[in-house]
């Protein structure tokens, strides 16, 4: 009788891609527990809307590309892009906003450039960025966070519905919104540090870096830690990112002084510091291959975050930073491939001629 | 034991090890079996040379095939029995390919031939050492199956410092060393010593044993101890950490060692020799018994078997009789595997034989071993990247050998590559990396072998067209040669012919002139002249560059007459009054031909210049080669030529009114009185000529039919229809193809040199003749 031909090897290790999907979204967990904790239903109601967009779309393309559905929707990628996204916007943003971000992540992004594994953009911040550049009243638009709001975090589901549905007037939009704490810090360029934490609310209610988002960012953290404890990705790329956001704002800190570019703690706990660091900077489609590659696309990250927080036109700028780190990615990898055994030193993989 | 310095690798993975299963039962013995298959190829190098005849009867231990070369190994029956067969059996290769095999049937008396066992082993010098374990057929046991004998013969200008034994076995499943390490201790510890002393006793013996195997490490541990008290040798156990694939050749050196083997380079170049643990323990058996190579230990292993278990396999036992001895259940096997799960290669049959480097069967249950799921998109996670040892980019070579870019590949490092399979276990998508870069490596393999061929064929192929091209020039330099000749012997006859023409058409011509005879004999004679020029022309060699001039000058009249006649329509159109717009468009017309012929003249100008002295030399050498006659018929011509232009000269400033007529009217009737002048001298010379030359007298005539002739041409020309003319150039064309020849047949008959000439003549009239015939009856069908 004939057996089975098969190239070696011939197991496998039990991780696939599905696997390392699911481990992903397991680990935005406590991050969307505290945002929740924080801004409401929206988070929720946001990942809710962008997964069905999510799974829709996906499952529109892929039948317009003549590929098996169920086969690559289980492999979940679908659904970590709409959480990513859904995390990034503002919570109880309208389903149009978020069926257009959506539209740009899975469709455009994603697809075509050739589906999972080939798009050069990180799908989410693709999404994100072209909903921040098209709408940026609604982007703009944070809800506050619980103990600011005039009416407290939004747990009432009519509310929700208006807010999502609906499209609420304005003046009860800015009973629910407040400016996020980098906004604040951006906008009053006159004060010292000390003053800003003593005399706006976002900050004198926090720790050190914002009421409520402070937490967020520590709950990502914890996230991004359980990652890379199940080896999901390594500590290369986020690590330098922190660290050179970390050097930045402590070399331009300027001792809190009305100059200041705010503290170090400000910039990793403010934001979407650790969501991009250990959810959209590990994007490894879009990121740099080798080790020695992420280390040096990672700080890049990180130094463009500074330099647009601070002296750019945006409070936030992880979006902007990662994708323009995703364009150079290709090139560090030129540059950054590992040495060989048995060769003296690398080579630049611009190098073709053989030996 | 002092402890060794221990360097990690990167990359490797930790696939589980499944090693317990087959070290729970002892070192079993595989019977004899019905029927012994042994390939003549079971190592690196050349097939082994049969040395025995199908019926022929051996015994156990007889040499049955020879070494061929150097890197080759020799062969001996497994047990007494007989030669049933030398042909092509399927082996066990992961192609399923059959090679040539010695079949025996055994006997079952396992009778065996007398052994020359050596009790001073170490007493004996290397050539004989090395001898011992060449002639004992020796060959790695750890899966590549390199010939011992050259491993242990390094270059004379290579000093070995160190001697690793490769106890790692870091594969899954495998425990053929780790048995073997366990039962056979003392037999190792004397075969490491061996070797280390036919290696020059390096400075550092090393056994690298995976701590996955703390029983083999004590046991070993203890005898080396005892060894280097007793034999005062330095002999070390060394362990690390379990990590696959440490047993890597080049991943064991690094290891223990700390120093990378160069790239296309062999350990020796390190001064390392790395032997596996069960080469030693045949090589010490080899020369202690002068045993040779007819077993070995090989791990049965898997869930489809009833019995996993390390067994004494006899090389070339079929694999289906070692799994039947083990309650081997094929149904609920889900493949068969010569080796590892990682590095071993799946059968589709059993009948193969065990041979000198199978360690392992593994026969593993649907369950245990479940086919690979479908690939996924790589998603550049970079975990291959992180579990390759060798420092490749697998996710890279990935996209190449998908885009079969082969440089890239190869500045990749794609020959680096170990094909351990650590990329393809960790991929999270299931790609089957290693079978890729496979395919990729005998695809870049295939093509250098093809650029070769292929280099070597159009290195043929180019000689082959320069030598024809050579043998084609010499050819063409004759036929040159030939076809000048030709020419020139057709020019110098032209020439002759063109000259007695010249004086007498001329003769004629001026006569005509002067007696301003009727309109129709004027172009009667241009043509007359004509032919003269263009024989004149015809006359000159080839590169001669009067001819571009006559066809500049050419140019040159026939812009200048049409310039007159267009004045003159332009004033007749003036003085009928037509419509001015036509007139307009006429004097641009006018203006456009003009400018042309300015640039007309001005390159004849040109040309004139430079061609000046060449056409002086030529003018004077004609003047002194020519009769006098000739040179009195050159000036009227020339005379006549200046004449014709001063006189449309005269008539354009009498048409303009330009002052200058006058004097161009005293310029003509000067011409006119020179012209008078030298036809007299020309008579002068005709009569004179007459008492010179015999043929002269005829002449004349000759020429005179020949411009009557032409006068008839053009009066007939004029009144024909283009029909007519067609058919008269066609009838003309025969007779001169007819006159043509018979010339030719004269030739051929008194074997004229100009022979090829006159042929090529009638061969160009012939062609002339058809195109004529061919314009005739398309003008016809236009009719």
């Amino acid at each position: 009788m004939a057996f089975l031909r098969a190239s070696s090897p011939h197991t496998h290790n039990p991780n696939t891609t599905h696997r390392v999907m699911r481990e992903v979204l397991l680990a935005t967990l406590p991050g969307v527990a505290v945002l929740t904790w924080f801004f409401g239903l929206g988070t929720l109601s946001n990942i809710l809307i962008a997964c069905l967009f999510g799974l829709g779309l996906e499952a529109a393309v892929l039948k317009m590309r003549g590929r098996p559905i169920a086969f690559y929707l289980k492999d979940l990628s679908a659904l970590v892009t709409a959480v990513l996204l859904a995390i990034a916007l503002p919570p109880a943003s309208s389903w149009w906003l978020i069926g257009v971000g959506m539209i740009a992540s899975i469709v455009v992004a994603k697809h075509l450039y050739g589906g999972l594994g080939y798009n050069p953009f990180n799908p989410a911040m693709v999404g994100y960025v072209v909903l921040l550049i098209s709408y940026p009243q609604y982007m703009t638009l944070w809800l506050a966070p619980e103990n600011l709001s005039v009416q407290g975090a939004i747990f009432d589901i009519t509310t929700l519905f208006e807010l999502v549905f609906g499209g609420l007037a304005s003046t009860t939009m800015d009973g629910l919104t407040a400016a996020t704490p980098l906004d604040v810090f951006k906008q009053t360029a006159g004060l010292t540090a000390q003053d800003i934490y003593a005399q706006k609310a976002i900050f004198s209610q926090g720790l050190f870096a914002g009421a409520g988002y402070e937490w967020v960012n520590i709950a990502f953290l914890l996230g991004g830690l359980y990652l890379l404890m199940r080896k999901v990705f390594t500590w290369h790329a986020p690590i330098a990112m922190l660290v050179t956001l970390a050097l930045f704002a402590t070399v331009f800190y300027d001792a809190g002084s009305s100059n200041s570019g705010g503290s170090p703690l400000l910039h990793l706990f403010s934001g979407a510091t650790m969501l991009g660091a250990f959810f959209i900077v590990t994007d490894p489609v879009s990121s740099a291959t080798s080790n020695r590659g992420r280390l040096i696309y990672g700080a890049l990250i990180g130094a463009l975050v500074y330099i647009i927080r601070v002296w750019g036109n945006y409070p936030d700028a992880v979006a902007f930073a990662v994708l323009l780190m995703n364009f150079a990615a290709p090139f560090i990898d030129y540059y950054t491939v590992p040495r060989t055994y048995g060769h003296k030193k690398a080579q630049r993989a611009t190098h073709t001629g053989g030996q | 034991m002092t402890s060794h310095t221990i360097w990690e690798v990167p990359g490797g993975i930790h696939p589980p090890e499944n090693k317990a299963q087959s070290m729970a039962q002892a070192l079993a013995e595989c019977p004899l079996a019905p029927e012994y298959i042994l390939p003549l190829n079971q190592h690196i190098g050349a097939p082994s040379a049969p040395l025995v005849s199908v019926g022929q009867s051996v015994k156990k231990y007889q040499l049955i095939a020879d070494a061929e070369g150097i890197f080759s190994a020799a062969l001996h029956a497994p047990t007494s029995g007989t030669i049933s067969a030398i042909e092509e059996r399927l082996i066990a290769h992961p192609s399923g390919l059959s090679a040539p095999c010695i079949v025996i049937a055994p006997d079952g008396l396992d009778e065996a031939c007398p052994l020359e066992p050596c009790e001073q082993p170490f007493a004996l010098e290397h050539a004989a050492i090395v001898a011992k374990i060449r002639q004992a057929g020796l060959v790695g046991m750890g899966g590549a199956g390199f010939p011992s004998a050259v491993k242990l013969n390094p270059h004379a200008n290579t000093s070995i410092n160190t001697l690793i034994i490769n106890g790692t076995e870091c594969e899954p499943y495998i425990t053929a060393d780790d048995m073997l390490m366990q039962t056979h201790t003392h037999e190792l510890l004397e075969g490491v010593r061996l070797l280390a002393h036919t290696l020059g006793n390096p400075d550092n013996v090393l056994i690298g044993v995976e701590d996955n195997k703390p029983e083999a490490i004590a046991a070993l541990q203890e005898a080396a101890h005892k060894a280097n008290q007793k034999h005062g040798c330095d002999i070390q156990v060394v362990s690390f950490p379990t990590k696959y694939p440490s047993g890597g050749e080049k991943q064991l050196i690094y290891i223990l060692t700390g120093q990378e083997v160069e790239s296309g380079k062999i350990p020796a170049s390190l001064g390392i020799v790395v032997q596996n643990v069960g080469t030693a323990v045949a090589a010490w058996r080899a020369v202690r018994y002068g045993e040779p190579l007819i077993e070995r230990i090989t791990t049965v292993v898997g869930q489809s078997l009833q019995v996993q278990r390390n067994m004494r396999v006899r090389i070339g036992t079929p694999m289906n009789f070692v799994l039947e001895q083990n309650g081997f259940m094929a149904s609920q096997s889900a493949r068969l595997i010569v080796g590892g799960p990682m590095m071993g290669y799946a059968l589709e049959q059993t009948c193969v034989p065990v041979i000198k480097t199978t360690n392992c069967l593994l026969a593993p249950s649907h369950s245990e071993m479940p086919e690979a799921p479908p690939q996924q998109a790589c998603i550049r996670c970079g975990h291959c990247a992180e579990a390759c040892p060798a420092g490749l980019l697998p996710q890279q070579l990935y996209w190449y050998a998908r885009s079969d870019e082969h440089e890239k590949l190869e500045a990749h490092h794609l020959f680096d590559c170990i094909e351990c399979g650590a990329c393809s276990y960790v991929c999270p998508s299931s790609i089957p990396l290693v079978q890729y870069y496979r395919a990729a490596k005998g695809d870049i393999r295939k093509a250098a072998a093809d650029k070769l061929k292929s280099d070597k064929a159009r290195e043929r192929f180019e000689h082959r067209q320069e030598r024809l091209a050579k043998e084609e020039a010499a050819k063409e330099a004759k036929r040159q040669a030939r076809k000048a000749a030709a020419e020139l012997n057709k020019a110098k006859m032209a020439a002759q012919q063109a000259a007695t023409e010249t004086s007498h058409s001329q003769n004629l011509a001026s006569t005509s002139t002067h007696k301003d005879i009727q309109p129709p004999a004027i172009p009667a004679i241009a043509s007359a002249e004509e032919l003269v020029a263009n024989a004149a022309t015809a006359a000159k060699a080839q590169q001669d560059p009067t001819l571009d001039k006559a066809r500049l000058s050419r140019t040159v009249e026939s812009l200048a007459s049409s310039i007159t006649r267009m004045k003159a329509q332009m004033a007749e159109a003036v003085s009928e009054g037509l419509d001015p717009s036509r007139i307009e468009k006429m004097a641009a017309k006018l203006k456009q031909t003009e400018l042309k012929a300015q640039e007309a003249k001005t390159k004849l100008d040109a040309f004139d210049k430079t061609l000046a002295t060449g056409v002086l030399v030529d003018a004077a050498a004609q003047k002194m080669m020519a009769s006098p006659q000739d040179a009195a018929a050159k000036t009227l011509s020339s005379l006549q030529k200046r004449l014709s232009k001063a006189q449309e000269l005269h008539l354009e400033a009498v048409n303009e009114n330009k002052p200058s007529a006058d004097a161009l009217k005293q310029g003509v009737i000067k011409l006119e009185q020179k012209i008078e002048e030298a036809k007299q001298a020309l008579s002068e010379a005709q009569n004179a000529a007459p008492s010179s030359s015999s043929s002269e007298p005829q002449q004349p005539d000759a020429a005179a039919a020949a411009i009557e002739r032409a006068k008839q041409k053009v009066q007939a020309a004029a009144s024909m229809t283009p029909e007519q003319k067609a058919q008269a150039a066609v009838e003309s064309l025969q007779k001169r193809l007819s006159k043509a020849q018979e010339r030719y047949a004269k030739a051929q008959e008194t074997h004229d040199e100009n022979l090829e000439a006159f042929a090529t003549g009638v061969e160009k009239l012939e062609l002339k003749l058809k195109a004529a015939m061919e314009a005739q009856q398309e003008g016809s069908e236009q009719a």
